[in-house]
């Protein structure tokens, strides 16, 4: 399937969203708001749940069903509160050393007068500083659209899965064709070009799993054993071993000549 | 050691060798171009060229910053043949097969007459060693690739072994699209080494240029202990056209700019360049941990 097709997709109305993730894989789910320095953004849903039984802290992108809840949830565009309060919940997570949980589903971190007043820029940097060294195992599940450094910033994580029709761009294709090529009739070209969607991550290393999604029911049988078993495997790890191992997952990306 | 290299490329030189230039449709040229005057951006008024560029490329009118190339800001902040480049040898390629990204980094590098948007090394500022990085507009304005996150990566990573604090000068608009989602990764891959650099102990202090936006501002830019920033730069995660888009209005004057930032509080001071070696080398000394 042409890479647009996909893109489409990932943003189709009736999609489960981050929410239907956490209410699907988490029992016993319990939801915390707030960063405790400026607001609650309703964009980012996190709480504390289980999975499979055991504690974990789960962390979702909500874009909402109906166009009430689209207004409410700004459309899934975290703005800096958001991201500060995932972060918050991270460092509990830490605290009480339960693993993270994080779904990403956003067009991007919200590009508005208030974000910028509020310092988006130094909120997804210090959860990209935070997460690397987070003594917890995170893992991090696309699950429709991975707008650039606002789906990174719940990414940095020992593993990154995705479902087949979900993206994960440096830029939204419709930005790539209207900056570099003055067009936005050019939106399939960008999306070809900029190599965003999962067989393509996969082949480039910089994502571990694609999750087949036509069967809805299937999914929501099999994603919390799966996810259950890799957290398994992640704490069987020391917490320096585990750290290591996330920088290094990082540190091995990028192409260049020497 | 640096090197000023003397070859300048021509226009000529450069269609023939397959590079468009101004005019052809490329639309990244130097924000000064090669010639006798210049409209200051900040007074309006006209000036000489040569005047600005021998007065730390700022207007000698107004004092407005222009662009200052990274390799010239670099001379001026280290001490006299203190500076030693590191990771000279990494080079950009198009991996994605990106269309006309190929065409782009040639032209960059003739432009620029350097082989990335970002130079590093370690030098020393009135005596005090350091590691230093500061990044150029004239190579893709700046922009993040695979070589920009390495050697800043690289850059981290050694001052972390040698016990070297850092200093940054940033400049970029953001992420290189041309990269792909391997550019996006770029910020990560920096942010953990300056979170490694930072759990050492170390200081790291940044002082970020017009413009810095995009992935570079929400990654290695905004994580120095102490931010400072020259006079006017525009500081932002999304530019002010995307805003003005979300938005659907006209943005205030100002906003985004550094004394913007320091107002809102995510500044800690604005330094004009004839002021920077002077401050840098103060807190430099201020953090220096006697033997």
């Amino acid at each position: 399937m042409e890479a647009y097709k996909r893109i489409q997709l990932s943003r189709k109305s009736g999609r489960p969203t981050g929410l239907d993730f956490v209410n699907h894989v988490v029992t016993d789910f319990f939801e915390m708001h707030g960063d405790r320095r400026f607001a609650d953004d309703p964009a980012i849903v996190a709480g504390v749940g289980r999975l499979c039984g055991k504690p974990i802290t789960v962390i979702a992108q909500e874009k909402g069903h109906t166009m009430k809840e689209r207004t409410f949830r700004n459309f899934g565009s975290p703005h800096p509160e958001g991201y500060r309060k995932a972060l918050r919940l991270m460092k509990q997570a830490e605290k009480f050393g339960r693993p993270v949980l994080c779904f990403v589903d956003t067009s991007g971190a919200f590009c508005g007068t208030g974000a910028e007043e509020r310092g988006q820029g130094l909120a997804i940097a210090e959860n990209l500083c935070e997460m690397m060294t987070l003594k917890v195992p995170i893992l991090t599940v696309f699950i429709g659209e991975g707008g650039s450094g606002g789906a990174l910033a719940l990414a940095v994580a020992d593993q990154v899965w995705m479902l087949e029709n979900a993206y994960y761009a440096v830029i939204s294709p419709e930005g790539c064709a209207s900056i570099l090529w003055k067009d936005s009739k050019k939106v399939r070209e960008a999306s070809d070009s900029l190599r965003c969607v999962p067989e393509d991550l996969l082949e480039l290393g910089l994502i571990e799993r694609i999750l087949p999604e036509s069967d809805q029911d299937a999914l929501w049988r099999t994603l919390p054993l799966e996810l259950s078993e890799e957290f398994d495997a992640l704490e069987a790890m020391t917490s320096e071993e585990r750290c290591a191992k996330r920088y290094a997952r990082f540190r091995k990306m990028g192409v260049f000549k020497e | 050691m640096l090197k000023s290299a003397n070859f300048k490329p021509s226009r000529n030189q450069l269609e023939n060798m397959g590079v468009a230039t101004a005019g052809s449709g490329f639309t990244e040229q130097p924000q000064v171009p090669d010639q006798l005057c210049t409209k200051c951006p900040g007074c309006g008024k006209t000036i000489f060229t040569s005047d600005m560029r021998a007065n730390l490329w700022m207007c000698p009118s107004c004092g407005y910053h222009f662009k200052y190339p990274a390799r010239k800001h670099l001379l001026k902040i280290c001490d006299e043949n203190s500076f030693e480049e590191w990771d000279t040898g990494l080079r950009s390629t198009d991996f994605l097969h990106f269309p006309g990204y190929a065409v782009k980094l040639k032209s960059a590098r003739l432009n620029s007459r350097e082989n990335e948007s970002v130079i590093s090394g370690k030098a020393a500022i009135e005596g005090e060693p350091c590691a230093i990085f500061a990044m150029d507009s004239r190579f893709m304005m700046g922009s993040m690739g695979s070589v920009v996150g390495e050697k800043i990566t690289r850059l981290f990573e050694r001052a972390t072994e040698e016990r070297l604090p850092v200093i940054g000068f940033t400049l970029s608009g953001g992420a290189r699209m041309q990269e792909g989602t391997t550019s996006l990764m770029q910020m990560a891959k920096t942010s953990g080494a300056v979170k490694y650099h930072s759990d050492a102990g170390l200081l790291y202090i940044t002082v970020l240029t017009n413009p810095t936006t995009g992935g570079v501002t929400a990654s290695f830019a905004m994580e120095g202990d102490i931010l400072l920033s020259e006079p006017g730069a525009l500081i932002g995660f999304a530019g002010p056209r995307v805003i003005e888009q979300t938005m659907r209005q006209k943005l205030p004057k100002g906003f985004q700019s550094a004394e913007f930032l320091l107002e809102k509080g995510f500044l800690d001071g604005i330094v004009p360049r004839p002021e920077q070696r002077k401050v840098l080398a103060q807190l430099l000394r201020l953090h220096r941990k006697e033997a």
